[in-house]
Order: structure tokens, then C-alpha cells, then sequence
């Protein structure tokens, strides 16, 4: 059956992979009709899924240092554009992106736009050129380019501080799904969490992470989509929601304008005792802000999301494993389309979710019905003993109105199935998933942060003669310091204080953004320049978050740049200093010049070898 | 000008172009979201419709057309990639 070696037969086993997939969703079916608690089928659902990725991360192992760093270099575009979609889809947009949607409304959509439209830049400015380079790491690239150790060192500063912000919230993520899964306290969940997640990355590096985010891709995407088909035609939305909920996006704009949309003041909400975190629903489904504040909230959104996009050095480093320039170029296209076939079910997902709560004739509606009926219901009764629900009767006559009804964002998604009465094997299925997202994320963030440790501050500067064994080793304990580091401060729960994911791209687009693009569009770019580039980016950056972010100094925003868009601030201080003082030194040599030559065309070797 | 000055100028013009249209999906039609709002494509309001699902899709087929091109553009030149 299987002829010639694992890259040829990757389609047949990625098919089989999924059909078997699917019969295990099968038999869950039918043992939960059969009698089988869905505490056990929760169990089952995560237990089996994370068994299968560290089968695949214990068959991936090597000990080969190009395949740690790169896969081989021999990742087919279609699996590298579904290991890239896993590796971006992070815990948050499995579990939050439709609740954000739900409760944002048009101004949070600028995510959706600003985390994809990122993709084009990506693919035009970056991802060809770093392929060509044949860079092990981000940082790999800044400091051959340039030259030296001290732009090395900077780079590397800059991805450690965007890929940790970002993992100890995914790390926090797995606990959380695996605790509620598995029956555990959150602290343990973490730790059950880590292990996951270092069991298929610890003995294959880049080799084995590539071929668990492809499986877990498959998880997640089939643990989202499901849930959305079943719930449009349960309720007769139609068929193929994404084309047919045009009446129901209708219909909720005239629920809202029936039952009022209002927004609760900070003190009834503290005086009911609604527990932190959740909210109701305030703010209009598909209604767009007018003004130009509202405007400019939005595109200065998009475009930090896109640019940090564009700088998240666990994302540019899925395009080093390609096999050729066009192929990164082409996996670019896929990974997006992988990644849409999600962000485009999420307004889906909350436009059902929603309707299903709101619309009085559908046998799921609560809103405008007695509080006391709302109580008993299983679903509410479940999730309010977990604080994750809460109702508030502000005008005590015993009916729930829209603003009384207050639910936390993750709520949305691993609810839903439940909401809308799917059976409960979805909503094991829908933990899979999250876990899924999760685990794939902290893997290439915890990858990325080791490797450029091991490689770019272990081999480059601190020991250049190590052997290849003791390479290995020492990326391999690093991954577990790094691991177990993000892991101890998600078991802290201080995660709310280390801010948004959104953090992560703002500092990345601060200091590596223009670094980046410059090193190879511009060839007048000097080390100069970079290292002030990055410096300055990162500490205006940082400077102006510190000073706007409520629990810091909490000064009001300048131009609406609020904590979430402090990267435009960091990243046209790193464009200009980056560009003066690159003007002011002395151009690149003879040798840069032809290097940043050779990298623009496609063909010929690659500017470092395999082995480096 | 030297093959390769022809390239990468060449090179060039399709990023611009391709960044131009990036632009438009990401940016300049949501410069006009209140006033497309009232307009209905598929059942939904546009400027819902563009953020929800519109705009993701066109970056989608912007990066697949731009990727096809550059592959045309390396090969007229001569520094197309041997088939791998």
C-alpha cells in the first residue's frame, strides 16, 4: 500500500488519518447513545487526540540538525500551508474569536481582517526571500544579513519578547481545556498541558512539530466547522451558513432594536456581583460605527494585526521548511486559505449562536422569558455553577432582558453545541479542538523561542565549534526550560496581567517588521542602522504601552493608539531611526551587496547551506 | 540594465500592484464602512459582509494570483526554480 518513502505518501496518510478521525467521532456517538457518561467521552476525546500527536512526535524524532531546524527542507506546500494555519490558529481564535465577534460586533471584525490580510504581506515582502536565505531562524537571517553578533542578539530580544507574551497565554489555554476535559485543577491542567506539548516537539524539533500541526489541524478544523453545518440546518438557516445567514444577520438587527441594546453601567454591573470577565450584549450585531474615530479604530487595528502578522517570527519560520522559493511562495496562498476556512466560519458561528438565544420562536431562545425557566435549564444551570454564565434581573420583574444576560467570550464557542441542544460527543469534540489549536501554537512558540536561543545565542556566539550531538542536546533542554517557564507563570493565573495577544504582534512589528523588509528591499540598509532600528522600535514601543495601559500608567490614549496599537507608535520610530542611521554610516560591503543580490532571485543555492 | 536589474524591477512593479490591491481590501473599503453598510450583497449588509467574510477571501485569491505571476515573471528571466 504504501510505495516509496513518508513524503510521497503523505495525502494517503493524512487520509487515513482522517477517516479515522471521523469513526472515532462515530463510536463516540454511539457509546454516548449507549449510556456512556460525557464526562468519559470528554476524557476520551482529548486523551485520544494528544496520544496520536505524540505518536507522531516520537515517530518524527531525528537527529539531524536540519531536520530539527527545518523539517529537511522537504514539507510540500499544501501540508506546510495546513501546519502554518495550526500554527497561527492559537487557543484564543478557537475558543474566543467568535465570542469576540459576538460581542464586538464590526469594530472587533478588524481582527479577522488584520490577522489574514497580513498573509499578502507575508508572501510579497518575506517569506520567498527568507526561504532563499536558508535561515535556520528568524534572527539567523537578521544577523547574517547584517553581520555580527550585536544584531543577532537584538533580534533574538525582539522574538523573545513577542513569542513569550504570546505562549504563556496558550500555554494557560491547554490548561484550561485539559483541566475541564480531564476533571483536574487548572495548576495540574497546565502541567498536563506542557507535557502535551513538549512530547511532540522535544525529539523532532521542526520535523516533528510540522507533522503534529498538520494532524491537529485536521482536529481542530473538523471540531469547528461541524458544529457550525449542524447548527444552520438545525434551525433551517440553511445549508451552507457562510452564503445563506443574510436573513438571520436581518433578524437579529430587528431583535435588537425590539428588545433594546443597552449598555450596563459599571456600577449596576459591580453592585449585581456579575462575576469579572463576562459581558452582555451591547453593542450592534452587523451595524458599522459612523464617524471618523469609528474608522480610524478600525483600520489602526487591521494594520497593526496585519503588520505584527507580517513580523511573528514562529510564522515566518514555517517557510524556511519549503523545498524550493516558489513553493514558500504558494504555501503562503494555502496557509491562508486553511486559516479562512475558520475565520470565515466564526461571524457564521456567532451569528447562530446568537439567533439561537435571542429569536423567541426558536425552542432555544431565552431572552424575554421568566428568569426562574432560564435557571432549570441544564446548559445554564452547568456553566453558571462555573461563573461562566451569569443573569441579573436589574429591573426585578423576573423576565430576562438582552442586558441582564451576561456570559464570558469562550463561552460562545464551547457552549454553543450545548445552546443549541447538539448532542454532547460535539461538545467533546469541540475540546479536542481547542486543545488542538492550543497545543499547535505554544508548539511553534516555544520551538521558535528555543531554536533561537540554541542557534543563534548557543551556537553562533557562545560555543561555534559544538558538535552537532551537543547542539541537539542543548536545543532540546532549552525547549523544556522554555517550556516549563511559560508553564510556571500560566500556573500562576497572572496571565491578565501580561496583557493581550494582541501584545505580541505590536512588539514584534516595533522591532523586526522594518529589519526585516529592509534587509532585503533595500541593500543601502546597514547593521548601523538595524540595531537602532530595533532598539529604538522596541522602546518607544514599549515606552508608550507602559504609559497608556490602564494598569500601568493608564494615560489617555493619543489618537485613539490605544494599548492594543502601541506597534504604531514602535514601528515608524524603527522606520526612521532605522533609515537616518543607516544614511549616516557606511554603506553595506561589495560582498552584502551581492549577498542581498543573490537572495532576490529564485534560482541557485540557497545563500546558507543545509547544514550551518 | 543587466537580466537581473530587469528582474527584480519587474520584481517590484507586481509587489507594488499586488500591495495596491491589498490595500484596497484591507483598507480603503473599510474608510467607507458606514456609508457601504446600507448596501446588501448575499443578504448582508457589505461592510458586515466585507469584514465578515468578503475581504479574507479576496486576500486568499490576491496571494494565489500574486505567487502564479512571480513564478511567470522568475521564469521570463530565466531564474525559474528546477522542479523540485
Amino acid at each position: 500500500m504504501f510505495k516509496g518513502g513518508f513524503i510521497q505518501n503523505l495525502p494517503k496518510i493524512y487520509g487515513l488519518y482522517t477517516g479515522g478521525f471521523l469513526v472515532f467521532i462515530l463510536m463516540m456517538a454511539i457509546a454516548e447513545q449507549a449510556g456512556v457518561t460525557a464526562k468519559t467521552i470528554g476524557i476520551l476525546f482529548v486523551a485520544f487526540t494528544v496520544a496520536i500527536y505524540a505518536l507522531i512526535g516520537y515517530l518524527s524524532r531525528t537527529i539531524q540538525v536540519d531536520a530539527y531546524y527545518l523539517a529537511g527542507r522537504q514539507v510540500p506546500t499544501v501540508f506546510n500551508g495546513m501546519a502554518t494555519a495550526a500554527d497561527w490558529m492559537s487557543g484564543a481564535s478557537f475558543v474566543a474569536l467568535a465570542g469576540g465577534v459576538y460581542f464586538g460586533g464590526y469594530s472587533y471584525m478588524a481582527f479577522l481582517v488584520g490577522w489574514t490580510g497580513g498573509y499578502v504581506l507575508v508572501s510579497t515582502l518575506l517569506a520567498p526571500y527568507l526561504r532563499k536565505f536558508g535561515c535556520y531562524t528568524v534572527p539567523d537571517f537578521i544577523g547574517t544579513r547584517y553581520g555580527g553578533n550585536g544584531v543577532r542578539f537584538c533580534a533574538v530580544l525582539v522574538l523573545v519578547l513577542a513569542s513569550f507574551t504570546y505562549v504563556t497565554a496558550q500555554i494557560n489555554a491547554t490548561g484550561t481545556i485539559a483541566a475541564r476535559a480531564l476533571g483536574i485543577p487548572f495548576e495540574a491542567g497546565v502541567w498536563v498541558g506542557l507535557v502535551s506539548i513538549l512530547l511532540c516537539s522535544m525529539l523532532g524539533g521542526m520535523r516533528a512539530v510540522t507533522w503534529t500541526q498538520v494532524a491537529q489541524y485536521i482536529v481542530l478544523i473538523v471540531a469547528y466547522l461541524i458544529p457550525v453545518f449542524w447548527i444552520s440546518n438545525k434551525i433551517g438557516a440553511g445549508v451552507f451558513p457562510h452564503l445563506m445567514l443574510g436573513d438571520e444577520v436581518q433578524r437579529i438587527t430587528d431583535l435588537e432594536s425590539q428588545f433594546g441594546l443597552v449598555k450596563n453601567s459599571a456600577a449596576d454591573v459591580k453592585a449585581a456581583g456579575v462575576p469579572g470577565g463576562l459581558k452582555s450584549i451591547a453593542v450592534a450585531h452587523a451595524g458599522v460605527g459612523a464617524g471618523g474615530m469609528a474608522v480610524w479604530k478600525y483600520i489602526s487595528l487591521a494594520i497593526c494585526m496585519m503588520v505584527g502578522t507580517a513580523s511573528l517570527p514562529h510564522i515566518l519560520m514555517r517557510y524556511f521548511t519549503t523545498p524550493s522559493v516558489k513553493s514558500a511562495r504558494k504555501s503562503v496562498a494555502w496557509s491562508l486559505f486553511f486559516i479562512f476556512l475558520l475565520y470565515s466560519s466564526a461571524p457564521m458561528l456567532a451569528t447562530l449562536s446568537k439567533i439561537s438565544l435571542m429569536d423567541p420562536n426558536l425552542p432555544t431562545g431565552i431572552i424575554g422569558k421568566s428568569i426562574a425557566d432560564v435557571q432549570s435549564i441544564e446548559w445554564v444551570k452547568q456553566w453558571s455553577s462555573q461563573k461562566q454564565v451569569f443573569i441579573a434581573d436589574f429591573n426585578g420583574d423576573g423576565i430576562l432582558q438582552l442586558n441582564e444576560w451576561f456570559m464570558r467570550t469562550g463561552v460562545v464557542v464551547l457552549a454553543t453545541p450545548e445552546v443549541a441542544g447538539l448532542p454532547y460527543v460535539i461538545s467533546g469534540l469541540v475540546a479536542a479542538g481547542g486543545m488542538a489549536a492550543a497545543m499547535s501554537t505554544a508548539d511553534g512558540l516555544v520551538l521558535a523561542i528555543s531554536n533561537a536561543l540554541s542557534h543563534d545565542v548557543y551556537y553562533n556566539m557562545i560555543d561555534p565549534k559544538a558538535d552537532v550531538r551537543k547542539r541537539l542536546i542543548v536545543a532540546r533542554v532549552l525547549l523544556v526550560v522554555v517550556g516549563a517557564a511559560g508553564a510556571y507563570i500560566a500556573s500562576m493565573r497572572i496571565t491578565s496581567i501580561l496583557g493581550a495577544v494582541a501584545w505580541a504582534f505590536d512588539f514584534a512589528m516595533s522591532g523586526l517588521f522594518f529589519p526585516l523588509v529592509l534587509g532585503v528591499w533595500w541593500k543601502r540598509a546597514t547593521r548601523e542602522g538595524a540595531i537602532a532600528g530595533m532598539l529604538s522600535g522596541l522602546a518607544a514601543g514599549t515606552a508608550y504601552l507602559i504609559y497608556v495601559y490602564p494598569k500601568f500608567m493608564g494615560n489617555p490614549a493619543w489618537l485613539g493608539i490605544d494599548h492594543l496599537r502601541f506597534g504604531l507608535i514602535g514601528a515608524p520610530v524603527c522606520l526612521v531611526v532605522m533609515v537616518v542611521v543607516s544614511l549616516m554610516t557606511k554603506a553595506p560591503d561589495a560582498a552584502t551587496q551581492r549577498m542581498v543580490d543573490e537572495v532576490r532571485v529564485p534560482s541557485g543555492k540557497s545563500i546558507l547551506g543545509r547544514a550551518h | 540594465m543587466s537580466n537581473k536589474e530587469k528582474h527584480w524591477q519587474k520584481t517590484k512593479g507586481h509587489m507594488i500592484m499586488t500591495l495596491c490591491l491589498w490595500a484596497f481590501f484591507s483598507m480603503v473599503i473599510f474608510l467607507f464602512g458606514y456609508e457601504i453598510n446600507g448596501m446588501s450583497f448575499l443578504g448582508y449588509p457589505l461592510a458586515y459582509y466585507m469584514t465578515a467574510q468578503g475581504s479574507l477571501l479576496a486576500f486568499v485569491i490576491i496571494i494565489f494570483w500574486f505567487a502564479n505571476k512571480q513564478e511567470k515573471i522568475d521564469e521570463e528571466f530565466g531564474f525559474g526554480e528546477k522542479e523540485d
